[in-house]
């Protein structure tokens, strides 16, 4: 342990503990901007300097380490000075058109401005005008340098979780900024739309493209059926944007939002998510066939998980000689897409051009998944616009709408059924999981050996998970994979996906089925997702969803009743020629620059 | 009194790799507490006492030690040490090789500015050959050469280590310092060149008689880049512990308005205070170089110069420099301009003061010293 003094208040610390953690174990706030709880340490925006006796330079709380008989200050005459020229600094070189701004009343340097006070500008304005025209090539995130403060929170978020190097610092001096390789739009470049970056980013540099007011169109266009889907991930985490701690559920709410927001129909992406272990879990077993009593040796074995769009663009960018091991499944949103523009209005006896299609998505990769031109399979656009968890959340506050106050309301019917496997695909390991429970059921006739259908081996947010399950006791049809054992991956995170497919590719990985999410935690911490995030808060979210899973009455995709239905009015049968024509796709190698 | 010059950096007078042997045949404590006490400084800039240095790198635990000579020279008006690479290479080489010995290193790297590329032709035999008569001694060290970026900021101990490694040449945190993780992370001592030859001449001479030169606080001598308004610019040994106005005398033109000690990021002296001011880690250090105005000089244009360097230089990374340098620059000129009152030198005298203690390196943290400097003593100059 290391003894020190904080504001003259002793304290003991591990060894290796900065100041800043000390001084919040003092319930000292020191302010911080490049500093983020996911990354490594930068040390750059220099706004948490404090004073430590005895020496000449201020010292950078969140990378200096504490030591014995250090005697710091973090509110002296110096230390305030100091703090008060960064924020100032920040400021000249920032576009600060709050009351205009995205990220108004949420922007950690507005809030520091405010702190501080930092009304008349002392400092010449260096904003330069170049600057202020944002990059809006990319259909899910807008960069608008003008709002920069150089933190590089994304840049490391982008290399360091994500693995993707889309972001980098470029040039030197006042000409140092964040760009992507030779300066190219967003949109021609590796990055991955996650928008992980987003949630890291303090202000509002990186944002997602909202498109609020062509939903808000749509919904008073009184030709439009309006159509509304939220995915699982959304209703765990909605209510940290409308005043809510994290790791509360607000299904109910959210749904009696959605209707008071006048949608015509409120209908879940948890019902495309039970389809979508019915297809892939089929595909599964149709490829272990092959390979195994078929002896086909061209089979794409192991099957990777497709449901992550962030993780299909990089893979398609980076490891383009995989492609055949994705499972063809459109990811839930988009199998929903093609069926509210098909199977829904023949049902409803509405015109399928009338139908407007809106998605709701922890997500901004989705945003650029909806424009992909493979995703037009009912004959129009499948998807009309995605919005994220908090543009939603923008929504409601526009609307006046009493959020907390909301009475809990059931999705409707056709499309609006779930259970839940489906809800779990919001976490790392929930789509594994979810398949898990009806394959095995398919393959056995019983249900799978864990207590309560927990399959606690894939949970949790360790990077890289792994398990196995030994098969026993098959029905006659799957009696070729008697005894077999079934090896599994999941990796969430693009960096941790990258390991997974070193070894794949280096035909170093014997597994039969991996998953992937682009994003840490899952979609539980998409790059649409309230802000802040950090493991802890991340960790509640998950226990959401796991307890949103145990209140479900129906837990196994294959007996969501709407899923019966549909394969006994529309589709035919999994894999079927109806399934392929609308929820199964095909993907394109991109270059990696 | 007058200066002093003093002939131990170039001079010729021995086999400088018997040096090496005498060093080999004391012990690793015995070198280093030469170097100790010696009081040898670090004559890269921040004159950090070398002999502690190399005490803490040997005192760590490591599989992999690394020393590194710093060879980046890229002070605007130094020369220095492309001049002691070009006619006394291996006492630089027999610097390193002494430092591995004590420290208990296996590699080390010339980090050569890349502007002095053209070196390279006549020191890689040199190397090659002092790397031969490394073996046939049986100490395990070998030099290389690294090209350097061409940054200034990769002058910077840290940048330059980052640089070593591929990386974007931006300053890191300290601590961790380099003798306990520098380059791979791995326990470094880093060097300036003219600091290695004086290690080795001190293995030679004895400390004792190099302390003998200079004051207490700054033993030995130093070399010392001579430009600006003066007959007589070049490069000159000089003892340490001069009183500026014994300099001036010499190499001044008869019209000497101030000097600028240390460079773009160093002091600058007016005349007034010429005897005032020992050159010397008690009065104003210097990594070597003494630029001379004379009254045709506008300091207006010298800080104006000086502050667009550090605005082009600065590796853009923390806000204090990356902001503050465009800041001050801007600011005088507005002032001039008139679109500033001649009261906001005083906001940007405060800044420079900010910017001294919270920016993230050396270069942003020595910003105000020519900044404060001027503006304090050349006010007119600046304001109308
Ligand atoms: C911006 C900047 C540039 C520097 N450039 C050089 C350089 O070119 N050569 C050098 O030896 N030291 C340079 N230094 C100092 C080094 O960081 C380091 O202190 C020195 O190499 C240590 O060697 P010494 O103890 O022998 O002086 C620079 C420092 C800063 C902040
Ligand atoms: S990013 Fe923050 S400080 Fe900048 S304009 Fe937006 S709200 Fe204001
Ligand atoms: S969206 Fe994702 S891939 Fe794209 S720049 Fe941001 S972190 Fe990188
Ligand atoms: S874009 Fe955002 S996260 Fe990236 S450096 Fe700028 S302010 Fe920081
Ligand atoms: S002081 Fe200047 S050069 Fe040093 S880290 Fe900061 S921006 Fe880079
Ligand atoms: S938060 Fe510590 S330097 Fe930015």
């Amino acid at each position: 342990m290391v003894n020190l003094k904080i504001n003259n208040i002793p304290v003991a610390v591990e060894e290796g503990t900065t100041i800043l953690d000390a001084a919040r174990k003092l319930n000292f706030r020191i302010p911080t901007l490049c500093y983020h709880p996911d990354l490594s340490i930068a040390g750059n925006c220099r706004v948490c300097v404090v004073e430590v006796k005895g020496a000449r330079l201020l010292a950078a709380a969140c990378a200096t380490p504490v030591a014995d008989g250090m005697e710091v200050m973090t509110n002296s005459e110096k230390v305030r000075s100091a703090r008060k020229h960064v924020v100032e600094l920040l400021l000249s070189e920032h576009n600060a058109d709050c009351t205009k701004c995205i990220k108004n009343g949420k922007c950690e340097l507005q809030e520091l401005a405010s702190e501080y006070r930092i009304g008349d500008h002392v400092f010449l304005d260096l904003v330069k005008e170049e600057c202020k025209i944002a990059d809006i090539s990319s259909p899910a995130i807008a960069k608008d340098d003008s709002k920069c403060i150089r933190c590089q929170r994304c840049v490391r978020t982008c290399s360091e979780l994500q693995n993707v190097n889309a972001l980098a610092v470029i040039a030197k001096g006042d000409h140092q900024h964040i760009g992507t390789f030779l300066d190219k739009p967003m949109h021609e470049v590796v990055c991955t739309n996650c928008g992980q970056c987003i949630n890291r980013c303090p202000t509002a540099a990186l944002s997602e493209r909202t498109y609020i007011d062509q939903v808000w169109d749509a919904i008073n266009d009184p030709e439009k059926h309006v159509v509304v889907q939220t995915a699982p991930a959304v209703r765990i985490a909605l209510g940290e944007e409308l005043g809510f701690d994290p790791g509360v559920r607000v299904t109910g709410k959210m749904v009696a939002a959605l209707r008071n927001l006048g949608f015509n129909s409120v209908l879940d992406t948890d019902f495309t998510a039970d389809l979508t272990i019915m297809e892939e879990g089929t595909e599964l077993l149709t490829r272990l066939k092959l390979a195994l009593v078929d002896k086909k040796e061209d089979v794409a074995l192991p099957m990777f998980t497709s449901c992550s769009p962030g993780w299909i663009k990089y893979i398609e960018h980076m490891y383009p000689t995989l492609l055949n091991n994705l499972s063809t499944c459109k990811s839930p949103q988009q199998m929903f897409g093609s069926l509210a523009k098909t199977y829904y209005p023949q049902k409803k006896g509405i015109d399928p051009k009338n139908i407007y299609s809106v998605s709701i998505m922890p997500c901004t990769a989705k945003k650029f998944e909806c424009e992909r031109p493979e995703m037009r399979d009912s004959g129009y656009q499948d998807v009309d616009v995605v919005l994220t968890t908090r543009e939603l959340a923008m929504m409601i506050k526009q609307a006046g709408i009493d959020f907390m106050k909301l009475e809990d309301q059931k999705c409707d019917s056709l499309m609006g059924d779930s259970t839940g496997a489906a809800v779990i695909f919001g976490a790392t390991g929930g789509v594994m999981e979810a398949a898990i429970r009806t394959a095995y059921e398919i393959v056995t006739g019983r249900e799978i050996p864990f207590e309560n259908l927990n399959i606690t081996p894939v949970r949790g947010m360790e990077g890289v998970k792994e398990a196995s399950l030994k098969i026993e006791g098959c029905v006659p049809d799957w009696s070729f994979l008697e005894g077999a054992e079934l090896k599994v991956a999941i990796a969430h995170g693009l960096a941790n996906a990258k390991i997974l497919m070193d070894a794949v590719r280096d035909g170093k990985a014997a597994y039969h089925f991996i998953e992937v999410m682009a994003c840490p935690g899952g979609c539980l911490g998409g790059g649409g997702q309230p802000i802040p995030t950090s493991l802890e808060i991340r960790q509640k979210r998950t226990e959401a969803i796991y307890a949103e899973d145990e209140g479900m009455p129906v837990r196994k995709s294959h007996e969501n009743p709407e899923i019966t239905q549909i394969y006994e009015e529309f589709l035919g049968k999994p894999l079927g020629h109806k399934s392929h024509e609308l929820l199964h796709t095909h993907y394109k190698k991109r270059e990696r620059y | 009194m007058s200066t002093k010059k003093v002939d131990i950096i170039f001079d010729a007078g021995c086999a400088i790799i018997d040096v090496l042997d005498k060093g080999l045949a004391m012990s690793k404590d015995e070198v280093i507490n030469e170097i100790i006490n010696s009081g040898l400084k670090g004559r890269g800039g921040a004159g950090f006492p070398t002999g502690l240095k190399w005490k803490f790198a040997a005192s760590e635990q490591s599989d992999k030690k690394y020393i590194i000579c710093n060879a980046d020279e890229g002070e605007p008006g130094t020369f220095k040490d492309r001049e002691i690479l070009t006619k006394v290479p291996e006492k630089v080489f027999v610097g390193m090789a002494l430092c591995s010995y004590a420290v208990g290193a296996e590699e080390g790297y010339i980090y050569l500015r890349g502007e002095y590329n053209y070196l390279l032709k006549d020191l890689q035999p040199k190397i090659d050959i002092f790397n031969n008569q490394m073996q046939q001694r049986g100490h395990k060290f070998i030099i290389k050469v690294k090209s350097g970026s061409g940054a200034y900021v990769c002058g910077e101990e840290t940048s330059l280590m980052e640089s070593m490694e591929g990386k974007r040449g931006e300053p890191r945190n300290k601590p961790p310092f380099p003798t306990v993780a520098g380059y791979n992370g791995k326990p470094t001592v880093i060097n300036n060149v003219e600091t290695l030859v004086y290690t080795t001449m001190i293995i030679r001479m004895g400390s004792n008689d190099f302390k003998a030169l200079g004051t207490a606080d700054s033993s030995g001598s130093k070399v010392f880049s001579v430009s600006g308004d003066t007959p007589n610019a070049g490069i000159f040994e000089l003892e340490l512990g001069m009183k500026l106005n014994e300099f001036v005398e010499e190499w001044g033109d008869g019209d000497t308005k101030a000097v600028q000690v240390g460079g773009a990021s160093g002091h600058c002296v007016p005349r007034k205070n010429f005897d005032k001011t020992i050159i010397g880690f008690e009065g104003i250090p210097t990594g070597g170089s003494m630029m001379i105005f004379n009254s045709s000089r506008s300091m207006y244009n010298v800080l104006k110069n000086y502050l667009e360097f550090f605005v082009e230089e600065s590796c853009g990374q923390c806000t204090p420099c990356r902001v503050g340098c465009q800041q001050l620059l801007k600011g005088i000129e507005a002032i001039k301009k008139g679109e500033k009152s001649p009261a906001y030198l005083e906001d940007l005298k405060k800044l420079a003061e900010s910017m001294k203690i919270a920016a993230k390196c050396g270069l942003g943290q020595s910003v105000a010293n020519p900044f404060i400097s001027i503006a304090d003593n050349f006010k007119e100059e600046i304001i109308y």
